[in-house]
């Protein structure tokens, strides 16, 4: 099926339409079906996938709008096809888990057409299709986190969207700039990346454009210090708004970094190193301590969220084989983890209708299954060896070293850090005696939240333990990328920086 | 002796003016019609109005680019066809939506569609010339046929709107005036191609920039009465107000499309003479309508004064293209108002379904914001459709607007103002918060009164409009390719 990439994209936005057909009370036994279909067309693309090719595959291309060069054009390559495949199986988790009983249609719809925008962004090669979907994705989820939210909600949503609009329109004029100096080199009006990645640019154009891509991506990451939307989103949003929030819509920023800005802009890219970095350290270091200082586990998890970005971010600038792949790894690792974190904080406040640690305590004698699921879900947050979490942040940082070994041994704090905030969090909530009479009484997890959970925790060991099958195909479209991005680099420093970082991969 | 003029009737070429022609013989079918039986039902006139469209349609559609005629006062070149097209669409969307379920008091008059014919035909002369006098003509018959139609809706502020349009229009008509004769002494022609060649080998002359300053201040104060731009915009709310919503989408749209092509050919000379101070006027004007009228927008707590505020933004967006003065920019012009209009005129439409004769929500406002609470669970599909006409007025993809906006955005970026194409960009986020205001109270907030108001008004004619504006919001995707390259060629076709 060479137009899988339509199908992916597709079938969930016409399941939405056809969802408003299907009965309230079916909806969500609907919902999950196709859901399950749609993450089973995405590990079919896995395996069609060949995994030698570092290319672009299932490549489609249909010219939409020639006199402005939009074209619909798909494809898939190693670094985004997993971020695909994580994007539908957390729609599905989410959706299996989900707890909401008031508009239970309304929200399957909304899902479902979340889904195509997501998966669009993944797998969109044309920058005004890629806008496209970045933009449209911001709809549903602001009427998510709108119409089930917490008190706070239209704020919440309102300041969710205007944000990350504000900023993506900036890239827009990005994007319009890079078109027109393609159409002043060639005569052709075109969107499509992979024309783009041909433009060898000047270096002070590539300094403002990937000042202006920046904006877009930084404020959907989201870098310090454009990260304040993302604790009253995650604060007001219902357990599965958060989920797909942290897990996939945080991840097209980054992702928007691998597949725009590095590419086109390596000499900005390279010269940018010093201050993403700084800021990158910063958002891991302050937001580390701020998650520390919360009283609401929820909060915690969404700082730590952001400090895991931070991370991420690092490995997209080391430049070289380890940091971006690990990056990309760590994009799924944070997804996987991060979703499956508050979906349990999502349980414990079903049952209590909190989410204040101090009104817990020893709830590992009283739920242990919660217990142990919220204990390896810790553990692969703080990025303890063989879970998910240690692959990604040791290769970031691996790759990071090579860069500035100092810088990352500040990075490499958050590793302490985040131990410490997220061992406080376990030890207020599940050990110690039940103090809380209300504690007393609560059940542990049924079979729907037992069996939302436990794949996730069979992933989280068994990529940890054996990461190779997503890490090589990644590592083989990282290495493509790089050597592309040393041929197309015009200034030495840049070559040098990329060269080093090529010679040095070889030794794995 | 005078000679007597002898012209024969091929070099009249008076095909040029059938288009016009047909809208008033139509208008004048009415009256008769209305003095042979008065007793005829607004359906009627309605549908004779959208078959004198269809008619004057198909007239346009024939008409050959590039050609003069009747003593050269008439100029049917590409811009003048899609206007006139844009002018015909934009009135067959209109008209149906006198088809309510419930009675009005301007439909129960014949003179009504009359007058909106006249109207019609008015607009038409103004894109078809670039004679000065006979553009003021048609500015003044399509004006003053507007004024009426406005004062028609029987209400204590209908009546304030259009005394208020009237008198601001006279002004610049006053002003329009002024200018002109201003050009006429400088050139001693009012034929705009004469001027031009006139005024291109008199630049040099010292003192006549003043002369030629002034000309040019006056016809820019006069269209920016006509375009609401800032600082003449004041008008613009209180007349969409007064107005009923229908013609408040309508005077958001087709005036501006014929003040657009007038303007387009008298600044576009003026950019194209190299006076450069005309350009940054327009732009310095362009920005300042956008932003301000954004910003007023944001404090509005009635919904068709929001849309009034938006309107002018908008045309402070499409006035910053006419400024670059590139055949792309006049493309995106065009383009802009050929999305616009149906996305405008839809939303408009929601709000005439939801016209009531009794306010009951709001002492001071027919359609203040909380009226639409909750509308996602009193009339869900109305909701999703309203919510993507704000979207699209937003510039959220794949929706019409947005298409709009790049085009004019592109066309920024390609004549080197990328300092534009932002303060454009920033403008849209901005403009995204009153469109989200309404989204969160149909979508996110409980109803507040009993809940039939909001579609008291409803009936098939509308709903086809509605579904109509509808599938041209959603599918523009799929119709922009085609768009373009029309109006591009068209454009291109004439010189602009």
């Amino acid at each position: 099926m060479d137009n899988i990439l339509s199908v992916l994209v597709f079938f969930p936005a016409i399941a939405g339409l056809l969802g408003f057909v299907v009965d309230k009370e079916s909806a969500r036994a609907y919902g999950i079906t196709v859901a399950a279909i749609e993450f089973l067309l995405s590990l079919w693309l896995w395996f069609s996938f060949d995994t030698a090719n570092a290319g672009m595959q299932f490549v489609e291309l249909i010219p939409l709008i020639p006199d402005f060069g939009v074209t619909y054009y798909l494809g898939v390559d190693g670094i985004s096809l997993f971020i695909i495949i994580m994007a539908t199986l957390m729609t599905l988790i989410g959706m299996m888990s989900m707890s909401i009983t008031e508009n239970v249609k309304n929200m399957i719809v909304t899902l479902l057409f979340l889904e195509m925008t997501m998966v669009g962004v993944f797998v969109a090669l044309d920058a005004i299709i890629f806008y496209l979907f970045w933009e449209l994705s911001l709809v549903p989820m602001l009427y998510i986190i709108g119409a089930w939210g917490g008190p706070l909600r239209v704020y919440a949503s309102i300041k969710f969207f205007l944000y990350t609009f504000t900023g993506s329109l900036i890239m827009l004029v990005g994007m319009l700039f890079v078109a027109y100096v393609y159409h002043n080199l060639t005569g052709v009006w075109s969107f499509a990346i992979t024309d783009w990645y041909a433009l060898v640019l000047p270096v002070n154009y590539q300094l403002w454009l990937f000042a202006a891509f920046f904006l877009g991506f930084a404020i959907k990451v989201p870098m310090f210090p454009f990260h304040t939307w993302l604790p009253y989103a995650h604060g007001q949003a219902p357990t599965i708004g958060s989920v797909i929030l942290a897990a996939v819509l945080l991840k097209m920023g980054t992702y928007g970094f691998v597949r725009f800005s590095l590419p086109m802009f390596p000499d900005a890219s390279v010269m940018m190193i010093t201050p993403i970095a700084v800021l990158s350290i910063i958002m891991v270091i302050y937001t580390a301590m701020v998650a520390y200082a919360q009283k609401d586990m929820k909060q915690v998890i969404a700082y730590s969220s952001v400090s895991h970005m931070g991370i991420i971010m690092l490995g997209i600038f080391a430049m070289n084989a380890e940091g971006i792949g690990g990056s990309v790894f760590q994009m799924l690792s944070h997804g996987i983890v991060s979703g499956a974190l508050f979906m349990l904080v999502g349980v414990i406040y079903d049952r209590r209708h909190t989410k204040m640690m101090d009104e817990f305590g020893g709830l590992a004698s009283v739920m242990p299954k919660y217990a142990v699921i919220f204990g390896i879900m810790l553990m692969a947050a703080v990025g303890l060896p063989l879970t998910i979490g240690f692959v990604g942040e040791f290769l970031v940082l691996l790759g990071f070293y090579q860069v500035s070994p100092i810088m990352t041994v500040l990075a490499g704090t958050s590793i302490i850090i985040g131990a410490i905030y997220m061992l406080a969090v376990y030890k207020k909530s599940f050990f110690g005696p039940v103090t809380n009479e209300a504690n007393k009484t609560l059940k542990d997890l049924d079979a729907k939240e037992t069996w939302s959970l436990i794949p996730l925790v069979l992933i989280v060991v068994w990529l940890g333990v054996y990461p190779k099958p997503v890490l090589a195909p990644i590592d083989h479209s990282v290495k493509a990328m790089l050597t592309f991005m040393d041929e197309k680099a015009i200034t030495h420093g840049a070559k040098d920086m990329i060269k080093e970082a090529k010679s040095t991969k070889e030794v794995k | 002796m005078l000679q007597p003029i002898n012209v024969s009737l091929e070099s009249l070429n008076l095909i040029t003016l059938a288009p016009m022609l047909i809208a008033i013989a139509g208008g004048l079918i009415i009256l008769v019609l209305d003095l042979v039986n008065d007793k005829l039902h607004k359906s009627l006139y309605v549908m004779l109005t959208l078959l004198m469209l269809v008619i004057d349609f198909g007239a346009v559609l024939g008409l050959n680019v590039n050609e003069r005629g009747f003593f050269d006062v008439m100029l049917i070149d590409g811009i003048s066809i899609i206007s006139q097209l844009m002018i015909i669409v934009g009135s067959m969307i209109f008209i149906p939506l006198a088809l309510t379920s419930k009675r009005f008091h301007e439909y129960s008059y014949p003179e009504f569609f009359a007058l909106f014919l006249f109207m019609i035909a008015g607009f038409q002369f103004m894109v078809t010339s670039d004679n000065l006098i006979l553009i003021f003509v048609g500015i003044e018959t399509a004006s003053l046929a507007l004024y009426t139609l406005i004062a028609l809706h029987n209400r204590a502020n209908s009546y304030e709107a259009a005394v208020k349009y009237f008198t601001m229009g006279a002004l610049a008509a006053a002003f329009y005036a002024m200018g002109s004769a201003v050009i006429y002494g400088l050139t001693g022609s009012i034929e705009l191609y004469k001027v031009a060649e006139v005024l291109a080998v008199r630049l040099n002359e010292t003192g006549i920039m003043i002369s030629i300053f002034g000309a040019s201040v006056l016809l820019l104060a006069a269209f920016a009465f006509k375009l609401s731009l800032f600082p003449f915009h004041t008008w613009a709310p209180d007349v969409y107000e007064g107005a009923s919503a229908p013609l408040a989408g309508y005077m958001s749209v087709v005036p501006k499309i014929a003040a657009f092509v007038v303007s387009i050919r008298i600044f576009g000379m003026y950019i194209d003479l190299g006076i450069e101070w005309v350009r940054i006027v327009i732009l310095v004007m362009a920005v300042l309508t956008m932003t301000l009228a954004n910003i007023m927008a944001l404090v509005q707590e009635d919904v068709k004064r929001m849309l009034a505020y938006s309107s002018i933004s908008h045309a402070g967006f499409i006035m910053a293209a006419l400024a670059l003065d590139t055949t792309e920019g006049t493309t995106a012009i065009f383009l802009y108002y050929a999305l616009f209009m149906f996305t405008n005129l839809g939303a408009f439409a929601m709000l005439w379904i939801s016209r009531h004769k009794v306010r009951r929500f709001s002492a001071r406002y027919d359609n203040p914001y909380e009226k639409f609470a909750g509308l996602i669970n009193i009339m869900p599909i109305g909701a999703v459709i309203m919510g993507l006409f704000m979207l699209s007025l937003a510039g959220v993809p794949p929706f019409s607007v947005f298409w709009g906006k790049i085009y004019v955005m592109q066309a920024a970026v390609n004549s080197g103002y990328v300092w534009l194409a932002i303060v454009m960009g920033l403008n849209s986020a901005i403009a995204a918060y009153y469109y989200l205001k309404l989204i969160v109270f149909m979508f996110l907030k409980e109803p507040v009164k009993s809940v039939d108001t909001v579609y008291y008004n409803l009936s098939k004619p509308l709903m086809a409009v509605i579904g109509l504006a509808t599938i041209a919001t959603i599918g523009s995707i799929f119709y922009i390719q085609p768009l373009i390259s029309y109006l591009y060629y068209m454009i291109s076709a004439s010189g602009y």
